[in-house]
């Protein structure tokens, strides 16, 4: 008895000591796995990083910051008194992001409380995947219904003379960016515990009582969430934006202006300037720009989605 | 202090008997809260260990530390030592060789998504076994000891998870068998048991006993004095006392809460 | 008695003057969407013939078709697939089988929104900072295809890691008891069973690949090329700018081409989507536990 005890002590001792493949491999993978988690924070980095760089010499040599954010000159190209104001393509940009809100909120909170918590079965399994659908439609594919589609609409409808402007790319953005909305607000409303819902119904409460007092207020913040994910797409959205809105540089004073947005301005300029130029320091120096705000949007998005700033 | 003083004489009666598992000492936290404090005990080869006592006693805790789990649990954390076969189960270089000789039995039944073959042939499989004539002798031999055989060897390859829950749990002990351990460890396994299938697997416990040492957590005091050879009570995140089922059963205790607590008074 | 029936009546009035309400809305959001759609196909469909799939350019892109841009995407997409698929992969195992829950996962969740959530147009600028111009590569497939497939990353990595999470966690657990090593739990049981939501996920990412445009402009993507690439090293027509050019850049433009260009672009886009949508339909009616 005390004989074989020994001989197992001896074998577990070799066992228990003995690292064999399996055990190297497994710390092999998570190493290789490691790589690939760090590789999202270095790429983040490294987009600030290499942008900065090439935007740097300019930053430090001709940018001035208040001329930079309060002029409404954006003329670079000009080889005498080139212009590097940034606020009619900031009015822009605001002008076309904010009209794709008015679009886009109501709408897609709405289709969200439809789908979410109207519809039922197939109803709602047809309404989802439609909707996924919706968002997965490309920028340039909205660019070019802008263009082609939108554009002798509204010179149509609004008599005007040009229909690529303001409200053109507003629309556009909106119906863009409110498929993920969607989806995103309905996740949200997901989120509700039923037994909330159980509970007001138990009371008496009406389908849309329990919506208005009990889900809407509980989704809140997810619900806010989703409208700051859909600014921040609208915000950074390119291809559409230089094709619906008319790109000339513009502070708007009505919808049916023409503008230019911070985003398009690279786009349509980056290809003709030489790379270390003022021209390519100014645009890289827009990039910076929109990664910072872009950052910003998503940081506040991911606090209020986990309720951050309420506890 | 009068439960850590039992323990300790216990311990000493116990060296002449191999130990197999030494506990001397242990405390368990999560995220700081003590689950479990100061237990001392020895779990001798070939024996059948019980443990009783009411829920959040700290059993779950206690098997999850002997089977080194808390590496794998965020928030948990060991004091103390616990031995296997006289080594410290913290400093092993192979902390996965020590978990292949310990087979677990959870409450719940889990059957992996897995056939039914490879939920017996995956332990053998990853200690290297390739040869397929051993596989399905070890197959065939765990699924009969479980009393799992005569249902299922027509239908070898259908998924285990979708077996229903009693031949789930016969097919977790199948698994655990094919570790082929040295220590069994089964965890209120009669919870989603039928109460033939729990006698079945059982008479199994009682054969199994002459080849392995087995550790036996129930919340039925009465399958503890079936089954074991000797009992723990825990109480409370605390070992109130271990001594020979028989004696904890016939009243010579030496804490009147186990007394109570067999009895049927709490818990 | 009365009182009550009555008040219940209103109740459902109003109830279903809410539904409808909501009804309504939803189809304001996608009906213009679905007309939109179709315009493209009634003036998209005439242009598509064997010719304009299979041809290249003529006549200053005014005729002829895509041939080139259709290629060329196709090798965009796989060389991104090459890097964001393994990489994205890797970064959902790490964080969902490996990581706890920390201050340090919590960074880099935060990176992957961000990576998300960057304009297409700063991914763009960071590919010619980066790959062009820092690491050499100058506008090439290469180039073009890493902005790519940083860009699309969270795609595949949200949708593996939601994969993964929906493989529980006593499977693990089990095979943890039994004495595997993490790597073999993850190979032996979790991963066979998250391939096919993985799976859904990478097509997701194709879909999303095929579409872009910011990214590829500056990078690799040529406005024409009168033949195809051979390496990764050239450059490339797409299908996405060249609908871009085509629309925007050329003159005298026949109206049916660029409507034939975007009906084929949002065709293989949606086509990978519908695919997607199905075989998660379908994995979610074979239930394995």
């Amino acid at each position: 008895m005390a004989g074989s005890g020994k001989a197992i002590n001896a074998e577990s001792a070799v066992e228990f000591d003995r690292r064999n493949t399996d055990w190297y491999v497994d710390k092999a993978i998570q190493a290789i796995v490691f790589v690939g988690g760090i590789s999202t924070i270095i790429f983040v980095i490294g987009i600030f990083v290499f942008i900065t760089r090439e935007g740097l010499t300019f930053v430090f040599d001709t940018l001035d910051v208040k001329e930079f954010l309060t002029s409404e000159y954006w003329d670079p190209s000009d080889e005498d008194a080139p212009e590097y104001g940034i606020l009619a393509l900031i009015a822009g940009t605001a002008s076309v992001t904010g009209l794709a809100m008015v679009v886009a909120i109501p709408f897609s909170l709405g289709a969200a409380v439809f789908i979410g918590e109207f519809a039922t079965g197939k109803t709602r399994e047809f309404l989802k995947v439609l909707v996924e659908l919706l968002a997965a439609i490309p920028s340039v594919v909205w660019g070019f219904i802008g263009l082609s589609i939108m554009n002798p609409l509204i010179i149509e409808w609004f008599n005007v003379p040009v229909g690529l402007n303001v409200l053109n790319a507003g629309i556009i953005l909106g119906l863009m960016a409110a498929p993920i909305m969607t989806s995103i607000a309905e996740d949200a409303l997901k989120a509700v515990p039923d037994r909330y819902r159980e509970a007001a119904e138990a009371m008496g409460a009406t389908r849309w009582q329990v919506i208005y007092k009990v889900v809407l207020p509980a989704a809140k913040n997810g619900l806010l969430g989703a409208v700051l994910l859909g600014v921040g797409r609208a915000f950074g959205e390119t291809m559409a934006v230089l094709m619906a809105t008319g790109h000339s540089i513009n502070i708007p004073t009505s919808v049916f202006d023409s503008v230019r947005a911070l985003t398009a301005t690279i786009a349509a300029e980056l290809g003709e300037t030489a790379v270390g130029s003022d021209h390519y320091g100014a645009l890289f120096t827009i990039g910076i720009f929109l990664f910072l705000i872009t950052f910003i949007i998503n940081l506040l998005a991911d606090l209020v989605v986990r309720g951050v700033r309420k506890g | 202090m009068v439960s850590a003083a039992t323990a300790v004489m216990g311990a000493n009666e116990i060296e002449v008997a191999s130990p197999k598992i030494v506990v001397r000492d242990v405390t368990i936290r999560y995220a700081g809260t003590p689950a479990l404090s100061g237990v001392s005990l020895d779990v001798r080869e070939h024996e059948v260990f019980g443990i009783i006592g009411p829920a959040n006693a700290g059993k779950t805790s206690f098997l999850k530390a002997l089977n080194r789990m808390d590496m794998f649990t965020d928030g948990m954390k060991v004091e103390g030592s616990i031995e296997f076969d006289g080594r410290p189960i913290d400093r092993l270089r192979n902390v996965y060789a020590l978990r292949s000789r310990i087979g677990v039995v959870f409450p719940l039944p889990v059957g992996l998504p897995l056939t039914i073959y490879e939920n017996v042939a995956l332990a053998p499989r990853l200690g290297g076994m390739r040869n397929k004539a051993e596989l399905d002798d070890i197959v065939e031999r765990c699924l009969t000891r479980a009393a799992l055989w005569d249902e299922v060897k027509d239908r070898l390859n259908s998924l285990g998870s979708l077996l229903s829950g009693g031949q789930q749990q016969r097919l977790t002990i199948a698994r655990a068998l094919s570790q082929q351990p040295d220590v069994l460890i089964l965890d209120e396994f009669s919870i989603a048991v039928d109460p033939v299938t729990t006698m079945r697997i059982e008479d199994v416990l009682k054969e199994l006993k002459h080849e392995l040492t087995i550790i036996l957590v129930t919340n039925l005091v009465q399958q503890a004095q079936r089954l074991a050879d000797r009992t723990a009570f825990f109480l409370e995140g605390e070992c109130v006392e271990v001594g020979k089922t028989s004696d904890l059963f016939d009243g010579r205790v030496q804490d009147s809460r186990t007394r109570d607590y067999i009895e049927g008074k709490f818990g | 008695m009365f009182e009550a029936s009555e008040l219940n009546l209103r109740n459902k009035r109003t109830e279903s003057l809410y539904r409808t309400l909501f009804l309504v809305m939803t189809l304001l959001l996608i009906l213009p969407v679905l007309l939109i759609l179709g315009t493209l196909i009634v003036k998209g469909a005439s242009a598509i013939s064997w010719e304009f799939l299979f041809g290249y350019p003529k006549d200053g892109m005014t005729a002829g078709g895509i041939f080139p841009a259709l290629v060329g995407t196709i090798w965009l997409v796989s060389v991104a697939l090459l890097v964001s698929v393994p990489l994205g992969v890797a970064a959902a195992i790490y964080l969902n089988e490996y990581a706890g829950e920390n201050w340090f996962t919590r960074i880099i969740n935060l990176a992957i929104i961000n990576l998300a959530g960057v304009p297409s147009i700063v991914h763009a600028l960071f590919g010619v900072g980066a790959f062009v111009i820092f690491f050499g590569f100058g506008t090439s497939i290469l180039a073009a295809s890493l902005t790519l497939a940083i860009m699309t990353l969270p795609v595949v990595i949200v949708s593996t890691r939601e994969s993964l999470r929906a493989v529980p966690m006593a499977f693990r657990e089990a095979c943890w008891n039994m004495g595997a090593t993490r790597w073999q739990t993850i190979r032996r049981v979790v991963l066979p069973n998250a391939v096919p939501g993985i799976l859904t996920g990478v097509i997701l990412e194709v879909s999303r690949t095929t579409g872009e445009t910011a990214p590829i402009m500056f990078t690799g993507a040529a406005f024409f090329l009168p033949f195809l690439p051979e390496s990764v090293f050239d450059q490339t027509m797409a299908l996405s700018l060249h609908l871009f050019v085509v629309s925007t850049q050329v003159p005298n433009v026949p109206e049916n081409l660029p409507y034939g260009v975007a009906l084929v672009l949002i065709g293989m886009v949606l086509l990978m989507n519908s695919l997607s949508i199905a075989l998660r339909m379908y994995l979610r009616g074979k239930k394995k536990w």
